[in-house]
């Protein structure tokens, strides 16, 4: 066994067991519920972390593709009678699509050019959500309905959790597998000169969209799990915060580590649920909060403890 | 003609006030390289320090030094505190700095001011002058004529004194600055100061035209980016005229095709130019070293 298989296994392996325990631990439903929402904003993080971690593009407006999944799931049995579970599906292609088309000009640009770009992505989409009033519901939001499958109803908190728990475990195999694989040792390349890549044979523009697709793709697959788990969907999921929220879990987690964009993640959901008890103090904490992490643990949680850790072995 | 009119000038009141926070935006990019997100919470302590200050008693000109000051000591202290300690950090991660502290003024902000929208009174009165059928509110002149003597004065000051001339150094060649000497995080510290003045004054200026409220600093950040992104980030001459541009199509966008979208112009545009002109209007192309 290859040393990347053996900590390949030893990941996912943790998150299975993580998986089980917690319910165990917080059997309650608020419990389980503010759990799922960790598995769907570490969907929706991972597929970032691989856009950003390992090959260096940003993405200031990912909301967009969350909110495309979300609205898909609500919109497709409001309007046209489809299947929620079909519309959600029919969202995750479209997001793949729209970051296909956009993909090839925008991944040109670099560095903040690349971070503006995006921004712009993310709030147009935003803002389109927010005036389409007859279609979307506009700021008022819109509602999902139940999901059925086969005549089975759908619901309760311990279903979701494990859907969603089983879908950010095959989230996770999957990416762990692009990074060990030959395409994830061109965005490595790529990340670290894109010249020297393309001299070394890689198709970087080819690269750079593939893994911009895949990010669009897991973000609009949690959306569409949000929208399912919430019942209901507003603008909210395609703002600007959202986006930050998002490129935050990535980086608090420690950039480029696929475990730190699931520690992110569930670092940023869970922290603002403990702040509810300072009511109006919560974005003064939340702001501070992050400022503090991005400073004195400017790698990321995981590499920076892992750091810690081999330090005090040697020492 | 009458509605050109009234929609130029509607245009240029707005761009002037993204052409300051683009010039911002600018100035402390060219000292650091860092994006300063919280650019537009400087505009929101202009506005909402006055209109407080001003409802206490304290008198109008009084009350916005007042709120230039307060500004600035932000300023200084987002750079001591936040930017200083993570020198060296990615951009990426200086972006999330930058972010988080504007999350962190806008929280506090909520909770020493209000999350209500407040207005100041016009500097001059409310009584539009006509001009060829249109009608131009004396605010706007006071807002155009205050953006236009910040950036005079500002190339002013680069190019005549000393530590403008610092200042240009480090843009140019920070290693090679602090070489001759040039302290340049005192140079750093500067232009996180001047830019939060060059803010709060915007904020000052157009609060009697479009109020103002603790909120009001993110979509002006959104915006200053985009307009400074438009020029060619990095030119001060660009950052104005992206800000102005932005302003005028922004005007023109809401008069002639849609209102419900006016927001949505700033960022068409400027993935419509990066598309052609990855470097921004005014920009140099980059050369990547292998």
């Amino acid at each position: 066994m290859t040393p990347a298989t053996r900590s390949k296994i030893a990941l996912l392996g943790t998150l299975a067991v993580l998986l089980l325990v917690v319910p165990l631990l917080f059997p309650s439903a608020f419990h389980l519920r503010v759990a799922a929402l960790v598995w769907i904003n570490a969907i929706a993080a991972l597929g970032l972390a691989l856009l950003m971690g390992l090959a260096g593009q940003v993405s200031l407006g990912h909301a967009g593709f969350l909110a495309i999944g979300a609205y898909a799931t609500a919109l497709g049995p409001r309007h046209l009678g489809l299947d929620p579970l079909l519309s959600m599906l029919a969202g995750v292609f479209a997001a793949g699509i729209l970051a296909f088309l956009v993909g090839r000009p925008i991944l040109r640009l670099k560095g903040h050019y690349l971070a503006v770009a995006t921004l712009g992505l993310g709030i147009l989409v935003h803002l389109v959500v927010v005036s389409e009033v007859a279609i979307t519901g506009g700021p008022d939001g819109i509602q999902v309905p139940r999901l059925v499958l086969f005549g089975w109803r759908v619901v309760g908190p311990e279903i979701w959790y494990a859907i969603t728990g089983v879908v950010l475990l095959l989230a996770t195999w999957i990416a762990l597998n692009l990074e060990d694989s030959s395409t994830g040792r061109a965005l490595r390349a790529l990340h670290d000169s894109e010249i020297a890549a393309a001299v070394a044979g890689i198709d970087v523009a080819r690269h750079k969209l593939l893994v911009f697709v895949v990010a669009a793709v897991y973000a609009a697959l949690a959306g569409g799990l949000l929208a399912l788990l919430n019942r209901f969907v507003t603008p909210d999921v395609a703002s600007f915060l959202r986006s930050i929220e998002l490129v935050t879990m990535v980086v608090i987690g420690g950039m480029g580590s696929i475990a730190g964009a699931i520690v992110g993640a569930a670092l940023l959901t869970v922290l603002p649920q403990l702040l509810t008890f300072f009511h109006d103090y919560e974005h003064a904490v939340l702001g501070l909060a992050i400022v503090l992490f991005m400073v004195f643990l400017r790698q990321g949680i995981v590499p920076g403890l892992a750091g810690l850790f081999a330090r005090g072995r040697r020492a | 003609m009458a509605e050109f009119l009234q929609l130029l000038f509607a245009g240029l009141t707005v761009g002037a006030v993204y052409a300051l926070v683009a010039l911002g935006f600018t100035l402390i990019f060219q000292a650091s390289e860092v994006v300063n997100f919280a650019q537009g919470e400087f505009v929101m302590l202009g506005g909402m320090v006055t209109v407080f200050a001003f409802k206490a008693g304290v008198p109008l000109p009084l009350a916005a030094l007042l709120a230039v000051l307060v500004a600035v000591a932000v300023g200084l202290s987002l750079h001591r505190f936040a930017i200083e300690p993570a020198k060296g950090a990615t951009v990426v991660t200086l972006i999330i700095v930058t972010i988080g502290a504007s999350i962190f003024i806008r929280g506090i902000a909520q909770i020493v001011f209000d999350k209500q929208f407040h207005a100041l009174p016009a500097f001059s009165g409310d009584e539009p002058l006509r001009l060829l059928g249109a009608a131009i509110l004396p605010q706007s002149l006071w807002v155009l004529g205050g953006a236009a003597l910040v950036v005079v004065g500002l190339r002013l000051f680069m190019e005549r004194t000393l530590f403008g001339a610092a200042v240009r150094a480090t843009a140019a060649n920070r290693l090679a600055a602090e070489l001759v000497g040039i302290d340049t995080r005192r140079v750093l510290a500067f232009a996180f100061g001047v830019s939060a003045a060059i803010g709060a004054l915007g904020g000052i200026l157009v609060t009697p035209v479009t109020l103002t409220s603790y909120a009001v600093g993110t979509l002006l950040a959104l915006k200053g980016f985009a307009a400074a992104m438009l020029g060619g980030i990095g030119n001060p001459v660009g950052a104005v005229l992206g800000g102005v541009l932005l302003g005028l199509l922004e005007s023109f966008a809401a008069g002639w095709i849609s209102s419900t979208y006016k927001d949505a112009v700033a960022f068409v545009v400027i993935l419509l130019v990066l598309f052609a002109l990855p470097q921004g209007l005014l920009g140099r192309r980059a050369i990547e070293r292998v």
